[in-house]
């Protein structure tokens, strides 16, 4: 990937009208807005509209950014703005996010169990491929569990784990806490875990 | 520490935001316990594996419209 200027550079070629700089941004930030706009909206058509939205409005407000934060987080904020009113007017339906614990609590031994607390039985292993490449399967199966993962959720785990951005700069973007994102995370990845471990044994039967 | 406990807690544990004790508490536990183990390498590899979706790329049409529209901006 071509390494972007400093903000500073950047702000001031796209305020000149420095086209290439433009498609630099463009291309560099349009994947990762992708896969955040995904996660508040039904459609992959609708992601790609609110995408275009938001450039469409930092093309009008770039002369208006202060600063504040770094330019990227500006472009995402009004992304989150546009992608959340879309969601709403799309009122795709959201489970709400439970507060139980994230693994079935039937897993574990109860009170009268020689060891309360400890595993029944040990997570049953998965297979290991022989190369570190996701079968197109499980690559369409992950997409699903986290079409499934409470709104919240699910743009925490896109933006750390799929896009892989840091702690910090999700809190950023999303306006949460560092607390309020590791609960979000941690839900969503325990939540997907549990959908793997039934992908793999699903397929484990029949191969 | 239990299990149900130890599960809660990987993320933070993975993060580095366990208090000392805590984090302690979880590597003594993980010394002992191959379920536990079990699981948090399998919540690695689902780390692992998410990082490895596919690129969503734009159309090249909107790609192409949002170019004309910055140029039109700045005519």
């Amino acid at each position: 990937m071509v390494d972007l200027p400093v903000d500073g550079e950047l702000v001031a070629r796209l305020r000149a009208g420095d086209e290439a700089c433009f498609a630099l941004v463009l291309d560099a930030w349009s994947a990762g807005m992708l896969r955040v706009a995904r996660a508040f909206v039904s459609t992959p058509d609708s992601a790609a509209e609110v995408v275009q939205d938001a450039w469409l409005a930092v093309i009008e407000g770039v002369d208006r950014f202060e600063g504040r934060s770094s330019l990227k987080t500006w472009v995402y904020r009004i992304l989150v703005n546009i992608a959340k009113r879309r969601g709403l007017r799309e009122s795709r339906v959201v489970p709400e996010s439970s507060l139980g614990p994230t693994v079935d609590p039937a897993s574990f031994q109860g009170p009268g169990e020689p060891h309360p607390g400890h595993w029944r039985q040990s997570p049953a292993p998965w297979p290991t491929p022989e190369q570190h490449i996701l079968a197109t399967e499980t690559r369409a199966f992950l997409t699903e569990a986290i079409n499934r993962l409470p709104e919240r959720q699910r743009a925490v785990l896109v933006l750390r784990d799929v896009s892989g951005y840091e702690a910090e700069e999700v809190c950023s973007i999303l306006e949460i806490t560092a607390a309020n994102q590791r609960v979000l995370l941690h839900r969503a990845r325990a939540f997907v875990r549990g959908e793997l471990a039934r992908h793999y044994a699903d397929t484990e039967v029949t191969t | 520490m239990n299990c149900d406990e130890f599960v809660e807690l990987v993320t933070a544990f993975l993060e580095g935001a366990l208090s000392p004790d805590d984090e302690r508490r979880m590597t003594e536990h993980l010394a002992e316990c191959d379920g536990c183990t079990t699981y948090l390498g399998q919540f690695r590899s689902t780390v692992d594996a998410l990082r490895q979706l596919d690129e969503p790329r734009l159309a090249g049409a909107t790609r192409e419209s949002l170019l004309t529209a910055f140029r039109d901006k700045h005519v």
